[in-house]
């Protein structure tokens, strides 16, 4: 009954979405004031609709009800609580659900936060978040229902898929999907201002918040998975270039740009259709990132929800919403004319620089990521793009943007003096110099250099706080410092991973070896009990430190997956697999991480200078069009 | 009227500057980097020569895996096969949690001087019942199996 009442709200919420679409888009020409009332009702209700939907399908998961399709194949009673939940959005239909569901409370939060908008532009935003809403819960319905019943019910379930029994698969999904499908509201933003042929300082002002919560959201969803997959072994470490990480990565890069441009938008008129033209590539990086990978196209190692028969239906839902998108910018874009006169030395220049920058890496990424499937649809050859061509191409692009990334934001706009600049960053030269020397001197030439780009970045941004007071300085600008200190620290992070140090070996119970400079020593391996798994537990004991590596056996599937042991003291990490008991002993891999953590607190820390920035005065108090007038 | 005009002509060369660096760098690791999805049935016609990084693709040779110490550390030895030719694989290191016999299999590395397959990497996806795309692929290709037709083929049958 409950799924029956959940795939309901989901036919529901379909007529919703496309009633919201079609008022929100339509409705501002019929002078009619009902129309522009309807839009934010239609998104709170639509959004109401899917979120019973998604409750119905956890509660058939908690209950574990086998007659449903998808419950049956994903989960099974013996899985716990938390996973019976979180595996609802480990496969294909449900986790489409849930980014329908985050589509859908986007909408409602455009419908209730911006009652300050001038109400057609409101009614439009909601409008084109109504009509992909329709789309994707269409396709949700017709093609990738998750409420599917089955009869008979099997007597068990099947399982979720050990590797996704994990407590990432709890936050990382959700994160990651809201950051994703939060640059939908900058696209709505970006496509209903060209509706109205009017995009000025105001649209500035009201596109940031909501392109700045998505990015923040993005960023911690990526430093999650990237965690994520750190500490499961096998794949591949904390970065792989795989499809689906270059699938996140790439609206990453276009909604940072597009993050920083929108400053110059807000502050001088100046780059408008850059912009706009930004916000729609964001998120049709997302849509194509997203569903590329679900469609089966891409090729990926992380993918566990792929349904290649539904292609062709996604692939025109992309080719509706981006290439409709892209004619209305072409039409409307010539009317853009910019404004603001600014010199090649100014901040506003050193924002273009960013732009540039990044979405040169985006472009060399996107190459990387869409040639394999390119040449083996027109040639037939099969041929792989792997991690040393994104190191070769995205790295020496980065470089000059981390040079230019402490200068930028000590600049003034419209017109500044690199003279008085200069002596203002040496300090942070000085410091990223003795950095690089020191590893250079060392023969780390790779790591040193990397450092040195860290030190640099997180001196520069401290340069911009010396000498004010921090309790008067915007929130905006502490936020921003915070921002570019976080991208420091995982530069630092990644430049530290460098220089780990590993060894595979086997060792009998009792025997000792070296590696990375410490002594491990395995005292003994014995069972352990587990909920749905046994467990195979290594002792080791590394320099006065324990150490517990696993191995999981689960019945229902017949899988063994690895339990890595990690010490962390924040600034290096002693991480421990068990990855195979061969006789007379556990094959182990052992290995020393340098400022591994610092990865991911750096994309913590970005993703809080991010959140620290929402909370200025300037974007709380609303009505700037007041304000400007 | 003449600033914004120069103004424009610097942001033009900048931005023709970063693009051109971008397509080089895109053009020089393509040149350098690409790796090439070779079948066991590939290498025995026309071998890449030794060193060149490829990716082999097939099942794990049923009886071909012998594990030995190499000092402390293992190094595995097998074959993988699309039932037309088999290539041996050298692997020090940790294999994933599903490498099996009978089982899909990628492996990146180089041909060593004696012809046997060095690989830096191994990799078998996570699921039971998985076939990388590429193996499946190549199989359907050989005629040795055809997705429509049930499971992969295992022991007997290559």
């Amino acid at each position: 009954m409950i799924p029956e009442l959940g795939h309901f709200a989901l036919a529901l919420a379909v007529a919703l979405a496309g009633a919201q679409g079609i008022i929100g888009l339509f409705g501002p020409n019929l002078r009619d004031a009902r129309a522009l009332i309807a839009a934010p009702l239609l998104a709170a209700s639509q959004a109401a609709a899917v979120a019973v939907a998604m409750a119905a399908l956890i509660w058939a998961g908690v209950v574990s009800d086998f007659t449903v399709e998808n419950i049956a194949d994903f989960s099974s009673s013996q899985v716990p609580l938390l996973f019976r939940i979180s595996g609802v959005w480990g496969n294909h239909d449900g986790s489409i659900l849930l980014w329908c569901l985050i589509l859908a409370l986007c909408g409602a939060a455009v419908a209730v936060a911006g009652r300050d908008l001038p109400a057609s532009l409101r009614a439009r935003v909601l409008g084109v978040l109504g009509l992909i809403s329709a789309g994707f819960l269409l396709f949700t319905l017709t093609v990738s229902n998750p409420f599917t019943r089955i009869w008979p019910p099997p007597l068990d379930g099947a399982g979720v898929n050990p590797i996704l029994q994990d407590p990432g698969l709890a936050f990382h999904p959700p994160v990651l999907y809201t950051g994703y499908v939060g640059f939908s509201v900058a696209f709505a933003f970006a496509v209903a201002a060209l509706i109205e042929g009017r995009v000025d300082a105001a649209f500035g002002r009201w596109v940031r918040p909501w392109a700045l919560v998505s990015w923040c959201f993005l960023t911690g969803g990526i430093a999650l998975g990237s965690w994520w997959s750190y500490y499961t072994l096998g794949w591949g470490g904390y970065w792989f270039w795989d499809p689906v990480e270059n699938a996140a990565l790439l609206p990453w890069l276009t909604g940072t740009a597009l993050v920083h441009c929108a400053i110059v938008v807000e502050k001088r008129e100046a780059l408008k259709a850059w912009t706009v033209l930004l916000a729609i590539a964001t998120f049709s990086l997302s849509l194509t990132g997203t569903f590329l990978v679900r469609s089966g196209i891409l090729n990926s190692v992380h993918s566990f929800a792929a349904a290649p028969d539904q292609g062709l239906f996604i692939l025109v839902l992309l080719g509706l919403a981006i290439g409709g998108s892209l004619l209305l910018f072409a039409f409307r874009a010539p009317s853009l004319a910019g404004g603001g006169v600014y010199a090649p030395i100014s901040r506003e220049s050193a924002l273009i620089l960013n732009n540039i920058f990044l979405c040169a890496i985006a472009a060399v990424v996107f190459t990387g990521t869409l040639y394999p499937p390119f040449v083996d649809l027109l040639f037939g050859v099969q041929l792989s793009v792997g991690a040393p061509f994104f190191n070769q191409t995205a790295l020496p692009l980065a470089a000059p943007l981390i040079l230019a990334m402490a200068a930028g934001p000590l600049l003034p706009f419209k017109r500044a003096d690199l003279a008085a600049l200069f002596p203002r960053l040496a300090l942070a030269a000085a410091a990223a110099g003795v950095v690089f020397l020191a590893f250079f001197a060392n023969a780390h030439i790779i790591a040193g250099l990397g450092l040195a780009g860290g030190v640099w970045i997180i001196g520069g941004a401290l340069t911009g706080l010396f000498r004010r007071r921090l309790t008067t300085l915007p929130r905006a600008v502490l936020g921003a410092t915070l921002g570019h200190i976080g991208f420091g620290v995982s530069v630092l992070g990644i430049a530290g991973m460098t220089l780990a140090a590993q060894a595979v070996v086997v060792l009998a119970p009792g025997q000792s070896t070296q590696a990375g400079g410490l002594t491990w020593t395995l005292t003994g391996i014995h069972d352990a009990p587990g909920p749905n798994f046994t467990r195979r537990v290594a002792d080791l004991t590394v320099d006065g430190l324990t150490l517990h590596p696993s191995r999981r056996f689960f019945a229902v599937q017949g899988t063994t997956t690895n339990d890595a042991a990690i010490h962390t003291n924040g600034f290096e990490d002693i991480f421990a697999v068990f990855a195979d008991e061969p006789s007379g002993g556990a094959e182990l891999r052992l290995a020393v991480h340098p400022l591994a953590p610092e990865i991911w607190l750096g994309g913590l820390i970005m993703a809080l200078g991010g959140f620290l920035s929402l909370t200025d005065r300037r974007l709380r108090l609303g009505a700037p069009a007041r304000r400007r007038a | 009227m003449r600033k914004p005009k120069t103004k424009r002509m610097y942001l033009l060369f900048a931005c023709l500057l970063c693009f051109g660096a971008a397509v080089g760098l895109t053009l020089y690791g393509f040149s350098s980097s690409l790796t090439y999805f070779l079948s066991p049935r590939q290498v025995a016609a026309h071998a890449p020569p030794a060193g060149e990084t490829f990716r082999l693709g097939g099942i794990v040779q049923t009886g071909s895996v012998r594990t030995t110490m190499n000092g402390q550390a293992p190094t595995t030895r097998f074959a993988v096969t699309d039932g037309q030719a088999a290539v041996q694989v050298v692997f020090t290191g940790v294999l994933p949690d599903l490498f099996r016999e009978g089982q899909g299999v990628v492996a990146i590395g180089a041909l060593g001087p004696d012809g046997t397959f060095a690989a830096d990497e191994v990799l078998a996806k996570h699921g039971a019942t998985y076939m990388p795309r590429d193996v499946a692929e190549d199989l359907a290709k050989s005629g040795k199996w055809n997705p429509a037709y049930g499971p992969p083929p295992t022991e007997g049958s290559l």
